[in-house]
């Protein structure tokens, strides 16, 4: 996963910014066309890849032989990049840690043309914006940008990338990994099997049925939609609440449309969170929410941690307002570790 | 007119850890005249001529010899489960008694956790909780990292109706599967899931990501994975086992797992169940054990019941027996 995420980065980050300082800086005609072209397809790594400029021609516009300057937070260690994505983003880039950057400010920064956020760091604030005059891009690993102040890194004219595609598989896998480790009772049957006191197995431990059950997804972007192709595997009846209905995929996999979030609450055996954060998402499950859900419902959220009241949750969960939650994400991450 | 006594039914005891649910004795009381193995032994004269079924449930009572010859009108020893080599097959159709399991009843539970189990190793589920979880936990490593499932190869080893439903599965999953079974599935089938037939076991040993064992134990089967096996894996591949314990040599796993010549285990099985406290597969780092909870969902047990159930009152009305066990 880590490997698509650094491609599409690299690609996404590289070509279009290199065109837009080009274009200005030289006035070609061409490259200035170009300019709204690129701007429109900047959203995703993928597409940008698609719409690649003609090499020869940006070749003759560059005549730069030094490859651009990127900011990395550290290389190697528990929050860096990792070493073995550095032999290919040294091919394009020239990767400066922030280390180096605050040892040498005055040099690099005339460097540095893009930001490379791994991992929610380096934190892209004011005055790191202000100290690099020829930031054009600031490319993000993962699909969350709800850390990124993207007003305020748009205000500096700088884009903003993300990696949406090559999360989607891996985090659907770890959403459907959450909801049958949460059903089967996996993490607390493997205590018991490797546990010194156990003497032997009861017949009455049991957990809840995934085949069968009724999985309500809210959020049905990428993310969201390849969880229902996987729960319909396993005979799960899918509903699903999102912004916009999506007709299409409805029919492909059978899903069934919830205009409103408190039929899919009152029906689902699961819920699952596969939204974005913003602020209309912020808090999206609260008290009233969950007593809503069924008292043998599990709740599962690989979104962000802010889109649950956390207070809320845990009452519920005290109370068996709910039977069970499975969380990927938290606020803060980790979370305190005293109540 | 006399009432029909309803048939008596040995069981082996009523709730606990072990006996049959309460909530299935309400149930299973209209029906039968359900006698426990206590009381059987109080008056053994009594009931001795009375009991045509011995309803096994969680592998009790154990149907051996002397318990056979004490039975002279049982008709049926019915199975909680698709397992059976609990059973001495042999002995009991020589008394002429037949034998039925619950098959159907456990299959999409347990491909169920077949699934659970290749997603909780692969991406360390377990582990992953125990740091998010831990007192002393500070920060999250972004360099912690998983195995990936979806586009990986599956291969099922025993692809009966559990393996199938994996199959089913994983196929959502875009994973490349491959099998190996007794007879090769039609086309029809194969084709249904993507599933690539491998006569050689150890081709599918060779190109699989994750191999799943989902075979019946019998002479055959036993210690099918030893050594030898284990060393045609990859170092990077994941072994699950959903069937039976002694498909494994579980020396030779310890060893595999020890030396990196596999990745990684998961396990809902084992033999015995539970390991001995000591056994070197509980001290490993890289192995996930699960108490055998494949069928561990009320809806299953439930419906285990219930065919258990039918099954009896067949064989006792002398009609076709649902989910007979042939010799």
């Amino acid at each position: 996963m880590f490997r698509a995420k650094t491609f599409y980065l690299a690609q996404s980050a590289e070509l279009p910014a290199a065109w837009v300082t080009l274009a200005n800086r030289s006035g070609c005609r061409w490259a200035n066309s170009c300019i709204p072209f690129i701007q429109k397809s900047f959203r995703t790594g993928p597409k940008c890849r698609e719409r690649t400029a003609p090499s020869p021609c940006r070749d003759k516009i560059m005549g730069e032989k030094e490859p651009p300057g990127a900011l990395v937070y550290d290389i190697g260690g528990a929050f860096g990049v990792p070493e073995s994505h550095v032999e290919f983003l040294k091919k394009h880039f020239d990767l400066i840690t922030m280390k180096e950057f605050h040892k040498n400010k005055e040099q690099l920064c005339e460097k540095i043309r893009s930001i490379f956020v791994f991992e929610l760091r380096p934190v892209v604030d004011c005055e790191l914006l202000e100290s690099l005059p020829r930031l054009k891009v600031v490319g993000n690993s993962g699909v969350g940008v709800d850390h990124l102040d993207l007003k305020l890194i748009s205000s500096y004219g700088v884009k903003i990338t993300n990696t949406p595609h090559a999360v989607s598989d891996s985090t659907a896998d770890i959403g459907m990994a959450l909801m049958l480790a949460s059903a089967r009772r996996l993490v607390e049957g493997c205590c018991i099997a490797t546990s010194p006191d156990t003497t032997h197995f009861a017949a009455d431990w049991l957990g809840v049925e995934v085949t069968g059950a009724t999985l309500g997804i809210i959020g049905m972007g990428s993310i969201g939609y390849k969880v229902a192709k996987r729960a319909k595997a396993f005979d799960m009846n899918i509903l699903y609440h999102n912004r916009n209905r999506r007709k299409e995929e409805e029919e492909a996999i059978g899903a069934i449309y919830c205009k409103n979030m408190q039929d899919l609450l009152q029906q689902s055996d699961f819920v699952m969170l596969v939204v974005n954060l913003t602020p209309e998402t912020h808090k999206l499950i609260g008290k009233r929410e969950l007593e809503l859900m069924k008292p043998t419902a599990t709740l599962i959220n690989i979104s962000r941690g802010a889109v649950v009241d956390q207070d809320a949750l845990a009452k519920a969960l005290q109370k068996s307002v709910i039977r069970a939650a499975a969380l990927d994400v938290t606020d803060p991450e980790p979370l305190p570790r005293r109540a | 007119m006399e009432e029909k006594e309803l048939p008596y039914t040995l069981i082996n005891v009523i709730g606990g850890p072990d006996g049959v649910y309460e909530d299935h004795t309400a149930y299973l009381e209209k029906h039968l005249k359900l006698i426990t193995m206590n009381e059987f032994l109080k008056h053994k004269q009594v009931f001795s001529p009375k009991i045509q079924a011995v309803y096994v449930w969680y592998y009790k009572p154990v149907v051996n010899k002397e318990l056979l010859q004490s039975l002279p009108n049982l008709k049926v020893v019915v199975n909680s489960g698709a397992g059976v080599d609990h059973l001495d097959l042999k002995l009991i159709f020589s008394f002429g008694v037949k034998v039925a399991n619950t098959p159907f009843a456990v299959s999409s539970p347990t491909a169920d956790l077949g699934i659970a189990l290749m997603l909780a190793s692969a991406r360390n589920i377990v582990e992953g909780h125990r740091i998010a979880v831990s007192p002393d936990t500070k920060l999250f490593n972004a360099a912690w990292l998983g195995e990936e499932v979806t586009g990986a190869t599956l291969g099922i080893i025993g692809m009966g109706t559990i393996g199938y439903k994996v199959a089913q599965r994983a196929k959502a999953f875009d994973m490349k599967i491959l099998y190996h079974n007794r007879n090769r599935r039609n086309r029809v089938d194969e084709e249904a899931v993507g599933a690539v037939y491998c006569p050689k076991m150890e081709d599918l040993l060779r190109q699989s990501d994750f191999v799943m064992l989902v075979v019946n134990l019998t002479p055959q089967t036993c210690k099918l994975i030893g050594e030898k096996e284990l060393g045609f894996m990859k170092p990077t591949a994941t072994l699950i086992n959903i069937c039976r314990g002694q498909v494994i040599d579980q020396d030779a796993l310890v060893k595999a797992l020890q030396n990196g010549i596999i990745k990684a285990a998961a396990l809902d099985v084992t033999y015995p169940e539970p390991l001995p406290r000591d056994h070197a597969l509980l001290q490993l780092k890289n192995i996930i054990i699960t108490p055998h909870i494949g069928s561990a969902t009320a809806q299953a047990r439930h419906l285990m019941m219930r065919n258990m159930l039918e099954a009896i009152l067949a064989a006792i009305n002398g009609l076709p027996v649902p989910n007979e066990v042939h010799a």
